[in-house]
């Protein structure tokens, strides 16, 4: 549009865009491509785990039981109430409601937290009964074969998606102090909206991990 | 694309929008682990899939904002998911159909790891009950 580059374009513009529209548009198309890098990551793992599920669907249906359907269950609604908040952080700072913002990314870090003790508790009565990957594991109270394949699969999936929510919580913890120095408005949160997205398909990829290891039939 | 004076002026969706998605995905959830208390054999693998698939689009196309973006960032996010369903099912056509043309190949995978072997109790259980597929 304009290359002015002297007097009115607003702060947040770098000199390289020629407007707003098209730096927010670009930094949006580069997180989807990031967000695709994600998608594929999470891929190989699902991948590994449809072989070993295909391969073992009676030790995959056994092992599973070991697993806390409640606790789990508590960290899906988690999950999605800190999606909602995230959610609704973007729109308060669309309005310009930072006060709400704040609250709504200080709720959201909580309700990861959260879901990160909850983890916290079901990885530690793991670890301590012996159902560890590979050659750590030492449980002998499930009856079928190789159950420590199960966990493998269990500890790395939810590990690097535990690792991805701790990365959020970081993430809008800075976001919290970017907008305390008041450098978002309704003109420009494009930080904000990329970590939503991010933070979005780190609940995507719950929403699969839980049914796929808590609920197996 | 651009408005005249270079501004942004953000699509803000009503309040209600982002509650009823929610309270959908929490339905969904309900009704998912609900579900899971019955044995349908396969048919609890589909239709958990069936809602989280649901629940996955609730979220990219609301929370995500893909149904009111350029569908230049659908078209993107949709490519990944083509080339990992890609991914999955060609290595499922190689390691589930392994056996039915190399026995001793598949073997393996069917005996028992060995780590198995120094567990103290295990020799009172040998167990052979995962051979068939």
């Amino acid at each position: 549009m304009s290359t002015n580059h002297s007097g009115t374009h607003p702060a947040h513009l770098q000199h390289h865009f020629s407007d707003v529209e098209q730096q927010r548009e670009s930094a949006k198309l580069g997180m989807w491509f990031f967000l695709l890098t994600e998608v594929l990551t999470f891929g190989g793992l699902f991948c590994a785990y449809a072989i070993y599920r295909s391969w073992y669907p009676e030790m995959f249906s056994i092992a599973h039981r070991e697993l806390n359907v409640t606790m789990g269950t508590i960290n899906t609604v988690v999950l999605i109430t800190s999606s909602l908040t995230m959610a609704l952080a973007i729109r308060s700072m669309q309005l310009n409601n930072k006060g709400m913002t704040q609250i709504m990314l200080f709720l959201t870090i909580l309700l990861a937290a959260t879901f990160m003790v909850i983890k916290y508790f079901e990885y530690t009565h793991k670890i301590h009964v012996g159902q560890l990957p590979g050659k750590y594991y030492f449980f002998e109270g499930i009856d079928a074969n190789n159950p420590h394949i199960f966990f493998s699969i269990y500890f790395a999936m939810t590990g690097l998606h535990g690792i991805h929510v701790l990365i959020g919580i970081g993430v809008i913890a800075w976001l919290m102090i970017r907008t305390s120095k008041n450098e978002f408005s309704s003109e420009y949160y494009t930080p904000i909206e990329m970590t939503g997205l991010f933070w979005h398909l780190v609940d995507l990829i719950w929403i699969f991990l839980f049914p796929l290891f808590y609920l197996i039939g | 694309m651009s408005s005249e004076s270079g501004k942004h002026y953000p699509h803000v969706l009503p309040l209600s929008t982002y509650f009823s998605v929610a309270g959908a995905l929490l339905a969904l959830t309900a009704i998912t682990v609900w579900m899971s208390n019955f044995h349908f054999g396969e048919w609890n693998l589909i239709v958990a899939m069936a809602v989280a698939v649901t629940k996955a689009i609730l979220v990219a196309l609301i929370f995500m904002h893909l149904l009111y973006d350029n569908k230049m960032y659908l078209t993107v996010f949709l490519s990944s998911l083509i080339f990992l369903s890609v991914f999955i099912t060609f290595t499922l056509y190689d390691t589930m159909r392994r056996g039915d043309i190399y026995d001793e190949v598949s073997q393996p995978i069917q005996k028992r790891a060995a780590l198995y072997e120094t567990l103290k109790k295990d020799s009172t259980h040998t167990k052979s009950s995962e051979v068939h597929h």
